[in-house]
């Protein structure tokens, strides 16, 4: 039951912002059915893709999808994840994190002004 | 060209980040799309999930082998979220596209103050992951 919830608000979000959402699943599975982190992570991405379907393809009946720019960006990204979690194991650093949190910081204002 | 390579280059930064820091590719697919390829807001989300498909399906494989996948969690997770998704997208196809361009502003604001506070917490948790990585 708490698991539906915890779906119907991921999904909400996920549509409204184009994103995965694992930025919500995460902590609620860990804090609401504490899952440990790692199961939490796994779960949430496969969960995603169900989400990530689901809202491609009811944008694409409104004819929001544009394939083109969708696979420029996201077939060099599959190669890069998993660069970037190969890496995740070696490197650890505040500064690369906090540099991180800077550069999305910045987007956001750039978006909203 | 130089835009689509740059865009191309872009993405791939994209996937390494969300690696990286375990977030989405969304939060930096949305700004690509929108302010490297010029796609309104509502399209460029619209695109950022279709986007992140490749990156999702290679990752949970991945955590799939490591065996961090509940499957039945996952399916009733995704199933209910399919209602979720349908209010969200009448929600953002409603709302005007500056208003969704400042929502989604803010989230990734949000986002970045919850990547700096885990970095600047006692027990970084990149540390904690690397102590947790799965044997093979």
């Amino acid at each position: 039951m708490r698991l539906v919830a915890i779906g119907l608000v991921a999904g909400l979000f996920s549509a409204l912002f184009g994103v995965g959402g694992g930025v919500v699943i995460v902590p609620l599975l860990v804090v609401v059915l504490k899952f440990a982190p790692r199961p939490a992570t796994g779960t949430s991405l496969a969960a995603i893709g169900i989400i990530a379907l689901a809202g491609t393809a009811s944008y694409a009946t409104r004819g929001h999808v544009e394939v083109g720019p969708a696979a420029l960006v996201g077939i060099p990204a599959a190669f890069g994840a998993v660069a970037g979690s190969a890496l995740q194991q070696r490197l650890a650093t505040r500064t690369l994190s906090l540099a991180f949190a800077f550069l999305l910081a910045a987007v956001g204002v750039r978006l909203i002004v | 060209m130089t835009a689509v390579l740059l865009v191309g280059l872009l993405g791939f930064a994209g996937g390494v980040l969300a690696g990286l820091f375990g977030v989405g590719g969304g939060v930096l697919f949305v700004p690509t799309l929108a302010l490297g390829l010029g796609l309104g807001q509502l399209n460029a989300e619209a695109s950022s999930l279709l986007a992140i498909l490749p990156t999702v399906v290679a990752g949970s494989w991945r955590q799939h082998r490591y065996g961090n996948v509940r499957w039945r969690a996952a399916l009733g997770l995704g199933l209910a979220a399919v209602v979720g998704v349908e209010v969200g997208v009448r929600i953002a196809t409603a709302l005007p596209e500056d208003v969704l361009r400042r929502l989604f502003g803010g989230l990734l604001i949000v986002v970045a103050a919850q990547i700096a506070w885990r970095a600047l917490r006692p027990r970084p948790a990149p540390m904690r992951e690397r102590a947790e990585r799965p044997r093979r």
